[in-house]
């Protein structure tokens, strides 16, 4: 996809990231959220699973129930960033949240934590868990004059399960349905539905170019639209440098590679041309066609899913802060922010 | 199982890189002892645990052994090749082995909620079965609760193991294990599923079932009320009856759970930790290894899947980079740049892997390892498997 300044996804509040284990969900929503956060805005980045993941990642101290500054965010074009906050929503807090705000239950709400209620609630009902959960990201992204204090945020990136659960995990409305047809929860989860089903919302998929995860991306954007949500764009990570043209792939793929002129150019260059050198540069070169022309396969299949697609690079030293930076600039330039 | 030699305490030094270097796993000295009867194949998502567990199931069934795979989700493709996209929760013999040493290979892929189900049947009179299976929350909690999957693998095994020891069947069971969210869920499962059956909440709703109702305070009314608000009666009175169905139930779970937990500790059983050389994937086998530890668990070894393979060539990765620098800097020989980028960045990456890998062998001594290359293609047929077998066993 060209460069383009203007980014994809305007009227978006509320950015959902999913995608199979390994292929990197958190450090792109990492990304996602450093790229939102310029020009002044603020933007909140939400964990659900308990792993302590953005704490790790931005190298802050694991965060708790309340929302934290983290970080400033990427530098807009006008020269101005702004500010990502971090937020680890953890099924019990929401619960006790949830029952202090909604019902006053100061007392009660501490009763039902000691008879084991909250505990019943988490663990037993995932509807409820999930409602509870994604109760609390909406709270924020949707955050209004009911509460005068709070950070009012630009946009707010969610860091989600993995893609095999993604549909149920914000079909709510349809994990409920089952337990409580009627009811204050069941309403919570319509209101909640309301927002993930309108144009404000965006599921993001991650993915990295091989058969498994490529495969399980096509079928949760399957199923999140069988279960009406927003389906977003598609950010492929982990992508090989691209070095080499396509002709000069073929030539490694079938051992022809102009092995006069690499050594002339590692002469040139002052390199030592020690025995084995070009061999071995040539051998890597294979095994790295190779590669490539998998991953062409697996692009392909990805383009023709239809959906706007960022790719970026497998950093070679590994994520850290600087890294996430990086990452995020590329995916402003890709119009994903 | 193999019995991993005591190392010598050696006092180490900065600079004696030797104890960074965990000793090598040998896979098929684990599959070839007899008395190994069960392989747990643990670790985060993503990190190629399905084919690990399937390919040492098979390495181990040409090596002569009868042997019963018990995967959790594979993908399709690994599934059809073997002949298991049917769910029926029963192992079925796949076919196409090789080699003539009589050994034999079952394939199953776990059926969470049928294996709740049957778990129920066999506990409970078919009057009260119904009741429970048709109840909203159980319903809930068998096929979504965070840890049934867990439990339920668990459970399975014990059943195939109860099987093989009955029939004089299989002699080897190897089992893949749901990409938990914490790496400790699927060891607690079974604990957490009875002493959540045990709690306290459980015993409130079943207290007035139980008789004189003394030791019920005046919380009762309180809970009960702000229950009602929050979920609505229709929630509650399912809850109650799903919660005093199973509560007869309870004494079995309970049980069983500890017998699993117990067949986990025993001697024939060999844990083995998967992980990719990354971070969070290593941080999370750091967490088994050491809970594996506590638990009194036989961990058998570390095995380190989709490994940058080294460089064919032994040019320096800054050097490689300056070179390249040059090279683009006078406008020639964009081919042999992009050779030396290509080559830096594997160099790099090899160097971060290794890196990674003795941390973890620094603060967990004496672990086994094998590391397995990256492999340029998905795994989907039994050469696939087997392939990634030899690997397992170079090491």
């Amino acid at each position: 996809m060209p460069p383009t300044n203007a980014p994809d996804w305007p009227r978006v509040q509320l950015h959902v990231v999913t995608g199979k284990g390994g292929t990197g969900k958190s450090t792109i929503a990492a990304a996602l959220a450093l790229a939102l956060a310029s020009h002044g805005r603020n933007v909140l980045l939400c964990e659900v699973e308990g792993r302590q993941g953005i704490a790790r990642m931005f190298d802050v101290d694991p965060l708790p129930y309340a929302e934290r500054r983290i970080a400033t965010g990427l530098t807009g074009p006008d020269g101005r960033a702004g500010s990502v906050y971090a937020l680890h929503i953890d099924p019990e807090s929401a619960l006790l949240e949830y029952l202090s705000m909604y019902y006053k239950l100061g007392r009660a709400g501490r009763a039902l934590d000691r008879f084991g209620v909250v505990e019943f609630a988490t663990t037993i009902a995932p509807g409820v868990r999930d409602v509870l959960l994604t109760g609390k990201v909406y709270e924020a992204a949707k955050r209004n004059r009911r509460n005068k204090d709070a950070i009012h945020y630009d946009s707010v990136v969610l860091d989600a399960p993995p893609t095999g659960r993604i549909a149920q995990f914000l079909n709510v409305n349809n994990e409920l349905a089952g337990l409580a047809k009627m009811g204050p929860i069941k309403s919570q989860a319509d209101t909640v539905m309301t927002l993930f089903r309108s144009p404000r919302t965006v599921v993001h998929l991650a993915t990295v170019l091989e058969e498994m995860p490529v495969q399980e991306t096509t079928d949760g954007i399957a199923d999140l639209r069988a279960a009406r949500l927003p389906v977003g764009g598609i950010v492929v990570n982990l992508v090989r440098p691209r070095d080499l043209s396509t002709e000069e792939l073929t030539a490694a793929r079938e051992g022809r590679l102009d092995r006069a002129r690499i050594e002339a150019d590692l002469l040139a260059a002052n390199v030592e041309l020690l025995p084995g050198l070009v061999d071995g540069l040539a051998a890597e070169a294979h095994d790295h066609a190779e590669r490539r022309a998998l991953e062409d396969s697996q692009r392909a299949l990805v383009e023709e899913l239809g959906l706007p697609t960022y790719e970026l690079p497998r950093l070679a030293g590994g994520v850290d802060l600087g890294g996430l930076y990086q990452l995020a600039a590329l995916l402003r330039e890709q119009g994903m922010a | 199982m193999t019995t991993t030699p005591r190392k010598p305490r050696l006092r180490v030094g900065p600079l004696a890189s030797t104890a960074l270097i965990a000793p090598v796993l040998d896979v098929d000295a684990v599959l070839d002892d007899r008395t190994t009867r069960i392989i747990v194949c643990c670790g985060s998502g993503g990190v190629g645990k399905t084919t690990t567990s399937a390919a040492l199931a098979l390495r181990a069934a040409e090596r002569g052994r009868h042997v019963i795979v018990l995967t959790i989700d594979p993908a399709r493709r690994l599934a059809q090749s073997m002949g298991i996209e049917a769910l029926d929760n029963t192992p079925r013999p796949v076919v196409g082995l090789e080699g003539d040493q009589g050994g034999r290979l079952d394939a199953m892929m776990l059926d969470m909620k049928r294996t709740f189900d049957e778990v129920v049947e066999s506990q409970a009179n078919p009057e009260k079965a119904r009741q429970i299976l048709d109840n909203p929350f159980y319903i809930a909690l068998s096929s979504s609760f965070a840890g049934t999957q867990e439990y339920m693998a668990m459970e399975k095994l014990g059943q195939l193991h109860r099987d093989a020891r009955r029939t004089g069947g299989a002699d080897l069971i190897v089992v893949d294990t749901p990409p938990s969210r914490s790496a400790l869920d699927f060891l607690d499962a079974p604990e957490r599923l009875s002493s959540f059956l045990d709690g306290r909440f459980i015993r409130l709703l079943t207290a007035p079932a139980r008789g004189p109702a003394r030791f019920m305070t005046a919380g009762l009314g309180v809970v009960t009320n702000a229950l009602n608000r929050i979920l609505g009666t229709q929630v509650l009175r399912d809850m109650q009856t799903f919660v005093a169905a199973l509560d007869t139930l309870f004494g079995g779970f309970r049980q069983r759970a500890q017998q699993t937990f117990e067949l986990l500790q025993a001697e024939g059983t060999a844990f083995l930790v998967v992980a990719a050389p990354e971070p969070d994937a290593l941080r999370e086998a750091a967490y088994f290894v050491e809970r594996l530890t506590e638990d009194e668990m036989p961990l058998a070894g570390l095995v380190v899947n989709r490994a940058t393979q080294p460089p064919e060539s032994d040019l320096d990765a800054d050097e490689a980079l300056a070179a390249m620098a040059r090279l683009t800097r006078h406008g020639t020989g964009t081919l042999t740049a992009g050779l030396l980028r290509l080559h830096a960045d594997r160099s790099r990456m090899v160097e971060r892997e290794r890196l990674l890998r003795e941390r973890f062998a620094a603060a967990h001594p004496g672990v086994p390892t094998a590391v397995v290359p990256a492999l340029a293609t998905d795994v989907h047929d039994l050469d696939g498997l087997r392939q990634v077998g030899a690997l397992l066993a170079e090491g």
